[in-house]
């Protein structure tokens, strides 16, 4: 799966789509594939205030929990309600029907201290 | 054979031992006696112990008759020698029994969902309080003064280090929830509203009004009992968004206060907040019915450090002590259970004067006038009979009050005794 171009990416694994103020937040094909069959997602209320690089929720795989950390600032303004009754569906859609929360931005620059897709495939090569 | 060993004497294999634990003089036993004449001395002296009494006592743990077809269930090597399994799907009886189990208790509670149980009620009570917190993502807990003290204890016990504080929810008059202090005390951080119904005093709360209030400010409620035979008769408590219990009364014996069987149910929406186990229905490869572990406990093996219970297993003798007491007994049964203790309680209340008006189960409060509690006891002990307890080691404000218990055990004679025992009004 390739990570595309118009999303950013954090060192924990998860995207961030940005149209204006307005964010959409998941995690990476890769960190689906690290954590397995996925049975549980564990998100945030709708008006929740989340802060970048604080844990927003965790995924629960058959083999482990594993938080996610926000890569950015603000208000929860929605929550994937598709991924309480499927949450598998983390495993085969991470970086399109499978996102997990979006956010009204507090600070939209902060975009600017995340990985580019490139950045990040360079990244996980490293890694 | 000590010389072989390198020891002295027989002193020398227990000298390590410190002064203030060891037996200071000879056993009071008669030297050169045989092992069958010993056996008989203690069959002697056991038979000394408090058999034969007539029990009054409630508070949290009930003398029900235990059917004796329960201990040769659970006497089964099956069931008696095997732990919680891990490699779950291999045991299919204790899966199928932990499934019967669940079912009964949903039933019971009018929940939809039930886990494997807990250790016991009053450590299901703070397992039901961080349920709510984690669901409502609130921190904030309110218990009734009237739900049992050593349950308000050991939830303080867990919720001190986890950052949740408690209040307490004081009573009226009548001895129920005061509702109008309800609706003060609520505020929008409570994640839950926790009562027990028949509550301390043996009466019951009032849990639709009290559902109502709780939901009007976006709190949970979570109702917790004791008793669990009054759940034959009483309405379950459906408006509840969680059910913490204790399943003593369900041919689990007193034992001193322990182990016993707790139970938490819920909603099916809250599943993935339950603590512990849960067993499914399943088919198997050829179609045929059969039993999962639905819900490990993850605490363990997957969840570690993010923990979010203090439980990763279940009570499963005791549980199936209760499954087995649910099944002979039935629905119908429980309610004939129900509805003895119920007359029985209420033909021995009729004779003492109650500090509480309102509707109660097998409990209530008496006043004891002019004596105190511990007189009433103590007189009615020389008769073989264990009185109520005194309120006010719990409730300092209730003085010369006692709890009674009267339950199918009870003979009339010895209602009769009790109510003699108290001073005329």
């Amino acid at each position: 799966m390739s990570y595309p171009d118009t999303f950013r990416y954090t060192k924990e694994h998860e995207w961030v789509r940005v149209e204006g103020t307005q964010g959409t937040i998941g995690i990476t094909d890769h960190a689906q594939q690290e954590l397995g069959d996925i049975v549980f997602v564990d998100l945030p209320k709708v008006g929740a205030k989340i802060i970048k690089g604080q844990s927003f929720g965790s995924v629960e795989s058959v083999k482990a929990v594993s938080d996610i950390y926000s890569p950015v600032s603000g208000e929860v303004s929605a929550i994937n309600e598709l991924l309480t009754k499927s949450p598998e569906r983390l495993n085969e859609d991470p970086h399109g029907e499978a996102w997990l929360i979006q956010v009204k931005l507090s600070d939209p620059a902060e975009i600017n201290g995340l990985m580019s897709a490139a950045d990040y495939e360079n990244y996980l090569g490293a890694a | 054979m000590l010389a072989a060993i390198g020891a002295r004497s027989e002193e020398d294999l227990i000298s390590y031992l410190p002064a203030d634990v060891r037996f200071d003089r000879r056993l009071n036993i008669e030297n050169g006696r045989s092992e069958y004449e010993i056996v008989d001395y203690f069959k002697q002296r056991a038979a000394q112990n408090a058999n034969g009494y007539a029990c009054f006592l409630g508070a949290g743990v009930y003398y029900h008759y235990r059917p004796v077809v329960v201990d040769a269930v659970v006497s089964r090597g099956e069931f008696l020698t095997s732990y919680t399994p891990y490699q779950a799907e291999i045991s299919q009886g204790t899966l199928t029994s932990i499934f019967e189990f669940q079912t009964m208790v949903c039933q019971l509670t009018g929940m939809e969902v039930a886990n494997a149980s807990m250790y016991d009620g009053s450590s299901a009570v703070p397992e039901a309080a961080m349920m709510a917190v984690r669901i409502t993502r609130r921190d904030k807990v309110l218990i009734a003064r009237t739900v049992h003290p050593e349950y308000r204890e050991v939830l303080r016990t867990y919720t001190t280090h986890q950052g949740i504080p408690v209040d307490e929810l004081a009573y009226a008059k009548n001895g129920r929830l005061d509702l109008d202090n309800l609706r003060r005390q609520l505020d929008d951080n409570v994640a839950a509203v926790i009562i027990q119904t028949p509550n301390f005093f043996g009466l019951l709360e009032q849990v639709p009004e009290i559902s109502n209030i709780a939901k009007s400010r976006g709190a949970l409620l979570i109702v917790v009992f004791t008793e669990a035979v009054a759940l034959g008769l009483i309405e379950p408590p459906r408006e509840a968004d969680i059910v913490a219990g204790e399943l003593q009364s369900f041919a689990i014996s007193p034992s001193y206060g322990g182990p016993y069987a707790g139970i938490i149910a819920t909603h099916e929406k809250y599943i993935r907040q339950i603590p512990g186990r849960l067993v499914g229905e399943t088919t198997d490869l050829n179609g045929r019915r059969a039993f999962c572990l639905t819900l490990a406990t993850r605490e363990q093996h997957i969840r570690r450090e993010k923990a979010t219970s203090n439980i990763c297993t279940n009570q499963a003798l005791l549980a199936l002590m209760a499954t087995v007491f649910m099944s002979l007994y039935g629905k119908q049964g429980l309610l004939e259970l129900a509805e003895q203790n119920l007359a029985k309680a209420h033909y021995l209340a009729n004779k003492l004067p109650l500090v509480f008006e309102g509707p109660f189960f097998n409990e209530f409060v008496v006043r004891t006038n002019g004596k105190s509690p511990e007189e009433i006891n103590s007189g009615l002990l020389k008769q073989k009979i264990i009185g109520g307890l005194a309120l006010d080691r719990f409730y300092p404000e209730l003085k010369r009050s006692m709890l009674l218990c009267a339950t199918e055990m009870n003979k009339r004679e010895d209602m009769d005794t009790v109510a003699a025992a108290f001073p005329k009004q």
